[in-house]
């Protein structure tokens, strides 16, 4: 049995935020797929649980007026996957969604709670980041939206206050339209493993040169990353492998890479330079641009 | 703490309190005797505790027996007919020899029998990749494979230049 002392249920956001408001102490649960694997451990005790499963409202996954992307806090890793919206025209997230897990696990974690998790090796994080999603937290005393770059603050902590919940993760349509992306997991095996690396690329290619280049790293350090040297770096370069092998190195030095039973610093960062040029490669190509040889 | 929850399992319905710290797979086995669903890693890793939910296969180690309110839950003793007859599922595990120990099967035949009844085509790499929540540590996959293949005829695509292929 679990060791939880008191189990809640919102069915709607604003009951939640009540619930939250009246007692900070609630641990809010989604899929659960992270929050009772720690109870299991014992690094959980005494639980007292506000689950967010009952509010069928977060589960939406739409494409605003505006074209910004909105998916709900509690859409899962399965729903990411299937949805025809992201599929179109954010591939690197399904793509990263369908990395996670298994299906089992997939058809119950969510997203919102992927990311609030906070670990670096989010499966969805790398392109979330690429992406540059904002994240909207609701609280009883209204709410804030926070770019997903500030969210996370160090292994397991994220930036939700007290009272807060993440209610949607959010996509302008200025940091996906035009561009192409690529996303590669790489781990020991292709299903049910967690990540030694995750890379997320977008690029927008014009005439033969990187016109934006954006690279989201997962397990690259204690949180999930930009490479922003590299980034800048590529700006107006023209494609070559050349600019790819520079970029490479360049995304090496955003990175904070550890050694852990996984895999060593050293090896990390050698999946960084190499996987780094791999994933735009095919993104380049993916964008419209000539195929780098 | 203690919460009342109405749901079904193989069609029959259910209506008791439950202790919140208890597991779906608790109250399947330790109270109703559904003990084809067995618990394995605990941490849902390993899919042998898989039912299915509303159709849909879970892992019930990690899903609250709260949550099942107002599910329908399928279970293995709920797959072959009334009159003991095996599903087509069970019998192609069976005539491809996919069952050693058995601890992995009711999930994975549960599993099978979900993509079956989804009445989609699936490539061989969607298929491995559907089932890849259940682990087998007897043998191999290769029977499991086959008998998922099998269950599954007329809507395993093998072939690259079909169109769904190319969709992937």
């Amino acid at each position: 049995m679990y060791d939880i002392k008191g189990y809640y249920d919102a069915e709607t956001v604003s009951e939640a935020t009540a619930l939250l408001a009246e007692n900070p102490n609630l641990k809010i649960i989604a899929g659960g797929t992270d929050v009772l694997i720690k109870m299991h451990g014992g690094q959980l005790e005494d639980a007292e649980l506000l689950s967010l499963r009952k509010i069928k409202s977060l589960e939406k996954i739409d494409l605003a007026d505006d074209g910004t992307i909105v998916i709900g806090a509690m859409a899962t890793f399965s729903m990411v996957f299937h949805n025809t919206i992201l599929k179109d025209l954010i591939p690197i997230l399904t793509e990263a969604a369908i990395s996670m897990g298994g299906p089992q696990i997939r058809n119950i974690a969510t997203i919102g709670g992927n990311v609030c998790n906070g670990a670096t090796s989010a499966d969805s994080a790398s392109s979330l980041f690429a992406l540059n999603a904002q994240l909207k937290l609701e609280s009883k005393n209204g709410e804030r939206v926070v770019p997903i770059r500030e969210f996370y603050l160090g292994p397991g902590k994220v930036a939700i206050n007290p009272g807060e919940i993440l209610t949607e993760v959010r996509i302008a349509p200025e940091d996906y339209k035009g561009f192409a992306g690529h996303y590669i997991k790489f781990a020991m095996r292709e299903a049910m493993d967690i990540a030694t690396l995750g890379v997320a690329v977008v690029c927008k290619v014009q005439g033969g040169s990187f016109e934006e280049v954006r690279i989201g790293l997962g397990v690259a350090g204690p949180t999930p990353l930009r490479c922003l040297e590299a980034e800048e770096y590529a700006k107006g370069k023209k494609i070559s492998s050349d600019t790819l092998a520079e970029i490479g190195k360049l995304a090496v030095k955003s990175t904070k890479a550890r050694t852990s039973w996984r895999a060593s610093k050293e090896y990390r960062e050698h999946l960084v330079e190499e996987l780094t040029q791999r994933a735009l490669k095919t993104a380049v190509v993916s964008a419209g641009g000539a195929e780098v040889v | 703490m203690y919460k009342r929850i109405a749901f079904t399992v193989n069609g029959k319905a259910y209506n008791f309190e439950v202790d919140v710290r208890e597991s779906l797979l608790d109250v399947l086995r330790s109270h109703l005797g559904f003990t084809g669903a067995k618990q394995g890693c605990g941490v849902g890793e390993c899919g042998a505790c898989s039912v299915l939910i509303d159709g849909v296969p879970t892992d019930t180690c990690i899903y609250l027996a709260v949550w099942a309110d107002g599910k329908e839950i399928r279970t293995i003793e709920g797959v072959a007919e009334k009159n003991g007859e095996l599903s087509e599922v069970q019998k192609a595990f069976v005539d491809e020899g996919a069952v050693q120990c058995g601890f992995c099967t009711p999930g994975l035949v549960l599993t099978t029998t979900a993509l079956k009844e989804s009445g989609k085509d699936y490539t061989r790499e969607e298929l491995k990749r559907e089932l890849s929540g259940h682990l087998c540590r007897c043998t191999g996959y290769q029977n499991i494979l086959k008998a998922a293949e099998k269950s599954l005829e007329g809507h395993v695509c093998t072939c690259v230049d079909s169109p769904h292929y190319k969709g992937e």
